[in-house]
């Protein structure tokens, strides 16, 4: 059973977003690490690019698959997480915590209320995996 | 076979296909021929190739080398050259430790730290290497000089038409046969990449270290394409000059001239590129035992897992052709790729000396050369290198003239360890007497 | 470096890199003297190479035959037996056409070699020239693409130039290439690469062209063709092709072939009469030249009449007297693919391969090629899901559905036939099915093998429901297991590096 953090808001793309002020920090979930299979590269953007929500930016890749990731809210990149360039694999072991991808100031912090709560993401992937 | 599926002729397989597409006659090809008529037809063909049977001096981006008794025979074992690509490492470590083998030699050679499974050939890994650039740097804008092979720029010419690339020409100088300043001049800070083939198209070294300098000064890169690959037994390595990416033409070791192909392209760049490289990669893996295997990896960024957003549409590539380089280069090793290498530059200077002395003869480019250099005669080398084939069975050169219109009596000579002293001098009498 | 754990006692399993065999001193070669005085080359120091190819191996010739010949031996090949890899075409490998490639009068000839000097060698090209035309009732051919993937984006690039010659400006509104859901990587990819974007096709229940989604996809003016395989990849004929084809010409666009599947259709069907305007072929699978390890391919491409002037140069023709010529006066060609004239030896072969089973022998290839695929399908059908209905041609799809139940994927199907001495089939691809299983024997198997390897199939369906572990666990029987490419792909090592001393 996928674990699904109550306090983190969520996309129908799988990904996480937790709020700390006028910021978001952005990974994806642990639903998804586990369809991709044993992460092996995380492409990341550069701090200061800037993206509209639901705008990809970057991808993660398995041994035999690779996926786009996307921004659930519009923002500026501030920090990304560097770790990942020789860890990978932390987006499976910790997809909530340290396999955090990138930290943006949101443009409009409203757009977080659009999103899935975690019920309601609980409910999506069920009724995707049927 | 047909009863034990329920049909009762061979025409109801084909009852997916609408009648009216079906042939309904036999094919306008020939009947079947015995292995003896079949044979005879080839060797009458072969036979008419008077070319074949001729003392060859003819370079220009295909070479004729010696080529050991032993490349043949391990290529022609079953289990190398009717296996396929190696999808299922457990039973196709052979496949993938020698392409590993291949990676590393390829690496060694040009002096960059990762090359792939193997393109094409040196046209084509141009191309792909032009295109790389343009992804690394997300710029449009390539330089590149008309030292290098014509063939090879019209091939890149048609790989980029539709990408969005800028391709600039910059001639080259016509009293050395090398690039000239006007090339690291026209890189600006649009520019993806530097194109120079080294030794050139003329035989000409180029001096990469002083073209990397320039391209990285811009933030450019420096692609080196090389289409006599044995150069790489004396010439200073492309990667120990600064280049970002290096292609070749791999014929050169151990590859049959066969009329063009099939021929093996070697790419190699540096290992923070090693993700947007075009083509097969193979690297170590360990199963759960501990055993070191090899296995294809960074499948993600080809054509089956990324389709239109990978970096080639490279599938099948020169895996045999890899191999039969990987034999040659082991075979030779260490010693003997040098030691074929100064045969070939030393033959080269007796013959180029010797031409030079002749009446009305000139080598019009100063520039340093490997084993090609361009003759200058008195007159049209179209028609003189005609009758020294014909007259003397010596294929004495290529007419630049079938390349470029304004030098009609240049022709390019290359000269390899194959070429005894007596060959050599057969050439020069040839064209003393004609 | 660290001790790399032992295969077995034996040592030809343990063969090591040719770099660790090397010993300072060996060689395995030797040249005649140089036999021209040695003088002071005209290269300037700066130009020449100071590290002496240091870590460059030296070994004796023993060295290098024993190191190859162990490591063959751990290769499986079509010479060892039947290879069903879905959508490559295993076929035999004929040796006689291996010994007309190495004719000298061929293997010797420089590719720049005056034409007059070379009319065997054109001869050839142009004869293959014609058969492949007849083939595929599409009479322009180039054989200058050198495999499947670079003959597509000759094809697509020829698409793209005759569009921009017959619309003009207009052109540039018409830059979408409709792709099926089930095409093979290369075609997007090579869509790409001549600057189109691509739009997904849907396909039918039955695994066929979604027509009416292909009609939606065509109302928009902007498609400039359609890339479509046929058989498709499910291995089942496109029966509406006539149709397919109207509705892309109606739109403007044009119909590319992705011919990887004309193993189905030689002396049966021809793609030309079908509607379709350009293909490409692949010698290494339908005219059986050898796969190598990964090539080398040829992947010629033929085309209509009216897209004829936009083939790669240089066109080899024959002239009024008979003779061969090379035409490099082709204004609106696309240009070179590749330099000289492609991979010249497998056309060698492909030659022999075409003259070895004549007309009549071409079609009977092809009756054995879609029967074999048959009567596997039909032997396999209990045991697996068959997921469309429609009658295969020369290759079935099945997936693990029935097997997934009890924890037993694709993969480890495929892992399991190893232990049965086969060669596994192309797994998970086509894309759209989940856990293909893509099966083309080929003709080159007899009853008995094919009976063989029915026989292991269902003996691994049995194993699923009765021991899943067995197979979850396979390959028990080869040199080593199932590599952690996870590892290999995050921390990749892709060469040899001498240890630091």
């Amino acid at each position: 059973m996928a674990n699904v953090p109550e306090d983190l808001h969520y996309s129908k793309d799988h990904e996480w977003v937790r709020v700390d002020g006028d910021q978001a920090i952005i990974g994806i979930t642990d639903y998804a690490q586990n369809s991709l299979g044993d992460v092996v590269y995380v492409e990341l953007p550069k701090v200061n690019d800037d993206f509209a929500a639901n705008e990809a930016f970057g991808s993660v890749e398995s041994v035999k698959a690779v996926s786009e990731v996307f921004t659930p809210v519009a923002g500026a990149v501030v920090q990304i997480n560097e770790t990942l360039a020789d860890e990978p694999e932390t987006v499976n072991s910790d997809s909530y915590g340290a396999g955090w991808m990138i930290r943006v100031k949101m443009s409009n912090p409203a757009e977080v209320d659009s999103l899935l709560t975690a019920a309601e993401y609980e409910d999506f992937t069920k009724a995707e995996s049927e | 076979m047909l009863e034990a599926i329920g049909l009762g002729s061979a025409e109801e397989l084909f009852d997916s296909i609408p009648q009216d597409l079906r042939l309904q006659r036999p094919l306008n090809t020939p009947a079947a021929l015995s292995e003896i008529e079949l044979l005879n037809t080839f060797e009458q063909m072969g036979a008419r190739n008077a070319g074949a049977r001729r003392i060859c001096f003819l370079g220009g981006g295909a070479y004729s080398h010696y080529i050991p008794t032993i490349v043949d025979h391990i290529l022609s074992r079953s289990e190398f050259f009717t296996a396929y690509t190696p999808y299922q490492p457990e039973i196709s470590q052979g496949t993938l430790q020698t392409i590993f083998e291949f990676q590393t030699l390829v690496c060694q050679l040009t002096g960059m730290e990762v090359a792939n499974a193997s393109m094409y050939d040196g046209s084509t890994a141009l191309a792909e290497a032009v295109l790389m650039a343009e992804r690394v740097t997300k710029r449009s804008k390539v330089v590149a000089s008309t030292a290098a092979h014509p063939q090879y720029l019209e091939v890149v010419r048609t790989y980029v038409q539709h990408a969005g690339i800028h391709l600039e020409l910059v001639d080259f100088d016509e009293k050395t046969g090398q690039s000239t300043r006007a090339l690291a001049e026209a890189i600006d800070d649009q520019t993806a990449a530097l194109v120079v083939q080294s030794p050139n198209f003329f035989g000409c070294v180029e001096d990469l270290a002083t073209l990397a300098d320039a391209a990285h000064a811009k933030g450019a890169l420096l692609v080196v394409a090389i289409t006599e690959a044995i150069s790489l037994g004396l010439l200073k390595s492309p990667g120990a000059c600064g280049a970002d990416i290096v292609v070749a033409e791999g014929q050169s070791f151990g590859v049959p001239l066969s009329f063009g192909g099939p021929y093996v392209g070697l790419f190699a760049t540096r290992e923070k590129y090693a993700r947007q490289i075009p083509g097969r990669l193979v690297g170590e893996a360990y199963d759960k035992q501990g055993r070191r295997g090899f296995v294809l990896t960074l499948a993600t960024r080809e054509q089956h897992i990324r389709r239109e957003k990978a970096t080639s549409n490279i599938c099948t590539n020169e895996g045999l052709i890899a191999l039969a380089a990987t034999v040659y280069l082991e075979t030779m090793g260490r010693r003997g790729i040098q030691e074929v290498a100064q045969q070939c530059a030393q033959k080269a200077a007796y013959a180029a000396g010797r031409i030079a002395r002749l009446d009305g003869y000139s080598l019009p480019f100063a520039g340093p050369v490997f084993n090609e250099f361009v003759v200058r005669a008195p007159r049209k080398a179209v028609e003189l290198l005609a009758r020294l084939g014909k007259e003397k069975g010596i294929d004495g050169g290529i007419a630049l003239s079938r390349f470029m219109s304004d030098q009609p009596n240049d022709f390019l000579v290359c000269v390899t360890e194959t070429n005894s002293r007596e060959q050599i001098d057969a050439l020069v009498e040839g064209l003393e007497s004609l | 470096m660290t001790a790399i754990t032992k295969v077995t006692t034996h040592i030809s399993p343990n063969e090591q890199l040719i770099f660790e065999r090397s010993q300072t001193g060996r060689i395995g070669y030797r040249l005649p003297a140089l036999d021209v005085d040695e003088v002071e080359l005209n290269i300037p120091a700066e130009f020449r190479r100071d590290d002496d190819l240091e870590g460059m191996p030296e070994v004796s010739e023993v060295d290098v035959i024993r190191h190859f010949v162990r490591m063959s031996t751990w290769n499986y090949s079509i010479d060892i037996g039947m290879y069903p890899l879905g959508s490559c075409t295993m076929k035999y490998n004929s040796r006689l056409n291996e010994r007309v490639a190495r004719i000298a009068g061929f293997a010797n000839l420089h590719p720049l070699t005056d034409e007059q000097d070379a009319q065997g060698a054109l001869q050839v090209i142009y004869e293959l020239q014609q058969h492949l035309a007849e083939i595929t009732g599409l009479p322009g051919v180039s054989l200058q693409p050198a495999a499947g993937a670079h003959g597509e984006m000759t094809g697509i690039m020829i698409i793209r130039a005759f569009l921009d010659a017959r619309d003009g400006a207009a052109a540039s509104q018409r830059r979408t290439m409709l792709i099926p859901d089930s095409a093979h990587g290369t075609n997007p990819a090579s869509a790409h690469l001549s600057g189109f974007s691509v739009k997904t096709i849907r396909s039918t229940s039955e695994g066929l062209t979604d027509l009416d989604h292909l009609r939606e996809l065509c109302a928009h003016g902007e498609v400039a063709g359609l890339m479509l395989t046929n058989p498709n990849t499910l291995g089942l004929f496109e029966r509406n092709i006539k149709q397919i084809c109207d509705i892309v010409h109606e739109a403007g666009g044009l119909v590319y072939m992705d011919g990887a599947n004309m193993n189905a259709l030689v002396g049966v069907a021809r793609p030309g009469d079908m509607g379709v305007d350009v293909i490409h072929l692949n010698l290494h699978k339908t005219f059986s030249t050898p796969h190598g390890g990964g090539g080398p391919g040829c992947g010629p491409c033929c085309c209509t009449k009216e897209l004829e002037p936009f083939l790669p140069v240089p066109r080899i023709g024959k002239s009024e007297d008979s003779s061969y010529r090379l035409d490099y006066e082709q204004p609106k060609s696309i240009g070179r693919v590749k330099a000289f004239f492609g991979n010249y030896g497998m056309m060698l072969r492909a030659l022999s391969y075409t003259l070895t089973h004549g007309n009549d022998g071409l079609r009977e290839a092809t009756e054995a090629a879609v029967l074999n695929a048959r009567y596997v399908a039909a032997g396999l059908v209990e045991d697996y899901e068959k997921p469309f209905t429609g009658s295969p041609m020369h290759e079935v799809v099945f997936t693990d559905k029935k097997q997934s139940r009890k924890g037993v994927h694709t993969l480890d199907i495929a892992k399991r036939l190893i232990d049965y001495g086969f060669h596994p089939m192309t797994i998970y691809f086509p894309l759209i099915v989940q856990g293909a299983m893509l099966i083309e024997p080929t003709e080159s198997v007899g009853r008995q093998e094919l009976d063989q390897f029915v026989a292991a199939m269902k003996s691994i369906a049995s194993e699923a429901m009765e021991d899943p572990e067995l197979v979850r666990n396979a390959p028990h029987s080869t040199r080593i297991g199932r590599l952690d490419e996870a590892t290999a792909a995050r921390k990749p090592v892709l060469r040899w590096k001498q240890a630091d001393s």
